[in-house]
């Protein structure tokens, strides 16, 4: 492993840094946010290629700031995010280290925190989800257990905010009270650690022996595993033949609920918006020259009011994503698929990053660094772009109510998420030679818990807000860009042959014309490359229309339902949108991958919907379809 | 030649306790880390159908593994359902 120079960082003067350090699936994020609030924010750290999460606290006076490290398993592990929190340990100067550790796994946890007292770094164990250890039948001595490791430790419960004033108190005594260190000009101030791996290796001989200790001292483990409730739904959710069709089941279930609830709600927030432009709007600009009246009303409030009204169906995806997710339902998807995945020469893994990808791309890729073998990593971030992801829902829940009767639409809906799966294994199937891998998987499978309704209204929140976050940025962009098209040179009339829209949709006619794209969706599609949010604004700016409805009308008017189909088909299976190929770009560190990953989305969007149109053009022509 | 019986060999309900890793350093450390080393106790729960992975148990943790690699590990004392 090399050890780049990395320039040294510290904190201004007086503030402490404290790093949150934890395995997977202890609830450390969750204490991150529950202590920090909304306060977080991306830091960008030197010599890290990765982005940490970070909070400024006020600890009683004490000014500090809160990073969240990736979670790992092993200080001297191999995969990607421990080699991250290495090069972070041995790069910041560190006042305070706080260790999760989930209580009711503290037989092989207690690892991680013992490590990290053989770096010598100063600590505070918290021992989280203590309610689940407690019904689990798992008692800790933690005061006996600080007493032996040196250093504080504390039961907490994060999700249910039980113990958190403790463990503030706690830091507060660990950083040296509200004043900071007792006499600052003998204390030293901290350092960073050069090397962490010689001090990890000498100690590595006494752990087994330490923990087994400390164990016997301090902690009773229950005789049998009691959580009753995670055995029988295992029973039942994990059967060997009823797990997948519970699974897809269960998913279909919950993609029903979101439409009954999301699609009346999406339909009147789109009248109102409508309903505010044409009524207060539109009387309070009419005093500006037409053509910026026209760039406000009809370019930037049609552009952001079409997606606006999309957000609640957005919202309660993100919601119910969440639910799953907490529950521990996704890793046991991971455990039914793997079977099947591994035959694309992908695994359990890939499987859920894909589903997690039905949000947002985006995150999903970022997930593929849990991958040590680079050839599945690349193989995954390969078909992660093919998720049907919450942007291009939007477009396709659009055009569906268009253009089909609900109970129709719902099936071309359906169709959409099918082929998103279809164009991911023909990827894996057809790729995988040239991805190998043998890596090994080996997953936990936590119990099953329910998750508070607080806090996945928060997450459903906070998801909601970054997309809107995006989608504004680039809708902005977007919809000023195509309403310049459509409106330039000045004096054409809107979007015409003319126009320099028009012009760049006849130039793109002989690629685009042949799979029933006309030029005005050319513009659209063009512009969905940058994000699939811009599409229905700039389709919103090209028609002129702004209420949902009213737009599905003018674009129905205009277009036939093969054109529509075979338009749905491209903006699923082209690439996503940049941030998903920048990403691309700097995960895999390859140019040639990210160029090859983009140019095999256009062909096989191109052949898909080439396929379609022509298909269903000559059944028409012979009669057969309608 | 005497067969070392396997963690993959094991059927549902079985327990019994590892005896060797014959895994690479980096897949050593991981099952480590999620308490698979040798001297543990561990259960099967099931198996997954179509060759599919193996649901185990050890302390206070369930995994999953894939047979493949549960092929690596070596186990002692194969015991009835715990």
């Amino acid at each position: 492993m090399s050890h780049c120079q990395s320039p040294i960082w510290s904190a201004p003067a007086g503030q402490a840094t404290v790093a949150v350090l934890g395995m997977p699936n202890t609830g450390k994020s969750t204490f991150f946010s529950q202590l920090t609030g909304s306060h977080a924010h991306i830091g960008n750290w030197p010599g890290l290629t990765v982005d940490l999460l970070q909070a400024d606290l006020d600890l009683e006076g004490r000014p500090a700031q809160l990073v969240d490290l990736p979670g790992i398993y092993d200080l001297r592990g191999h995969s990607e995010d421990e080699a991250v929190v290495r090069r972070f340990l041995e790069s910041t100067p560190i006042d305070l280290v706080v260790v999760i550790l989930n209580a009711s796994q503290i037989d092989r946890q207690l690892r991680l925190a013992l490590q990290v007292r053989q770096l010598g770094l100063p600590a505070l164990l918290l021992l989280n989800m203590a309610d689940e250890a407690r019904r689990f039948g798992v008692v800790i001595d933690a005061e006996h257990l600080g007493a032996e490791l040196g250093l504080p430790v504390l039961l907490v419960s994060a999700k249910y905010r039980r113990g958190l004033a403790q463990a503030r108190q706690a830091m507060v005594r660990q950083l040296g009270g509200a004043s900071g260190p007792a006499a600052p000009g003998v204390a030293a101030p901290p350092a960073a650690i050069p090397l962490l791996e010689p001090l990890l290796e000498a100690g590595e001989p006494e752990l087994p022996g330490r923990m087994a200790a400390l164990l016997a001292a301090a902690v009773s483990l229950p005789p049998q595993w009691r959580d009753r409730l995670t055995r029988r739904l295992d029973g039942l959710l994990l059967h060997p033949w009823l797990g997948l069709p519970l699974f897809f089941l269960a998913m279909a279930l919950m993609f029903q609920v979101i439409y009954a609830i999301g699609v009346p709600l999406q339909e009147a927030l789109g009248a109102l918006l409508d309903a505010f432009g044409k009524g207060v709007l539109t009387p309070l600009l009419s005093g500006l020259p037409p053509f910026l009246k026209g760039f406000l009303l009809d370019g930037l409030y049609q552009g952001l009011g079409t997606v606006t009204a999309f957000l609640p169906v957005i919202f309660l995806f993100f919601l119910a994503m969440g639910v799953v997710e907490d529950s521990g339902y996704l890793s046991r998807a991971a455990y039914l698929m793997d079977a099947f995945m591994e035959r694309l020469g992908l695994d359990g893994r890939s499987f859920v990053l894909a589903l997690m990808g039905f949000g947002c791309n985006v995150p999903a890729i970022l997930g593929t660094r849990v991958m040590r073998s680079s050839g599945l990593r690349l193989l995954s971030m390969l078909i992660i772009p093919f998720s049907l992801c919450s942007a291009r829902l939007n477009v396709f829940l659009f055009m569906a109510a268009a253009f089909f009767p609900a109970r129709q639409g719902g099936l071309v809906i359906f169709g959409l998420y099918l082929m998103s799966f279809a164009a991911a294994i023909v990827t894996a199937l057809l790729f995988k030679g040239r991805f190998n891998s043998s890596e090994p998987l080996v997953l936990e499978l936590p119990p099953y818990r329910f998750p508070t309704l607080r806090q996945m209204l928060n997450r459903a929140w906070a998801e909601v807000r970054h997309f809107w976050f995006w989608a504004r940025r680039f809708i902005v962009f977007g919809v000023v860009a195509v309403w310049l098209l459509n409106n330039l040179p000045l004096g054409v009339a809107p979007a015409s042959d003319a126009s320099l829209s028009g012009q760049l949709g006849e130039l793109l006619q002989p690629l685009l014309g042949p799979i029933g794209i006309n030029p005005k969706l050319t513009v659209a599609l063009v512009f969905g490359f940058i994000a699939k949010e811009i599409v229905l604004g700039g389709l919103a700016v090209i028609y002129g229309q702004a209420d949902p409805a009213a737009l599905g009308r003018a674009v129905a008017a205009d277009v036939s339902w093969t054109q529509a189909v075979s338009f749905m088909l491209f903006t699923l299976l082209y690439t996503p949108c940049l941030s998903t190929v920048a990403v691309i770009r700097s995960e895999s560190k390859r140019l040639g991958f990210t160029v090859f990953s983009v140019v095999w989305s256009f062909l096989l969007a191109w052949l898909v919907s080439f396929g379609f149109f022509q298909g269903a053009s000559l059944l028409q022509q012979l009669g057969v379809l309608g | 030649m005497r067969t070392v019986p396997l963690l993959a060999d094991l059927v549902p309900g079985q327990s019994a306790t590892i005896a060797s890793l014959a895994a690479d350093s980096g897949l050593g450390q991981r099952l480590a880390a999620l308490g698979l080393r040798p001297g543990q106790r561990v259960e099967l729960l099931r198996r997954a159908s179509w060759g599919g992975p193996l649901h185990l148990r050890v302390g206070m943790t369930e995994l999953m593994l894939r047979r493949r690699d549960a092929a690596r590990v070596g186990i002692t004392a194969l015991g009835g359902a715990a």
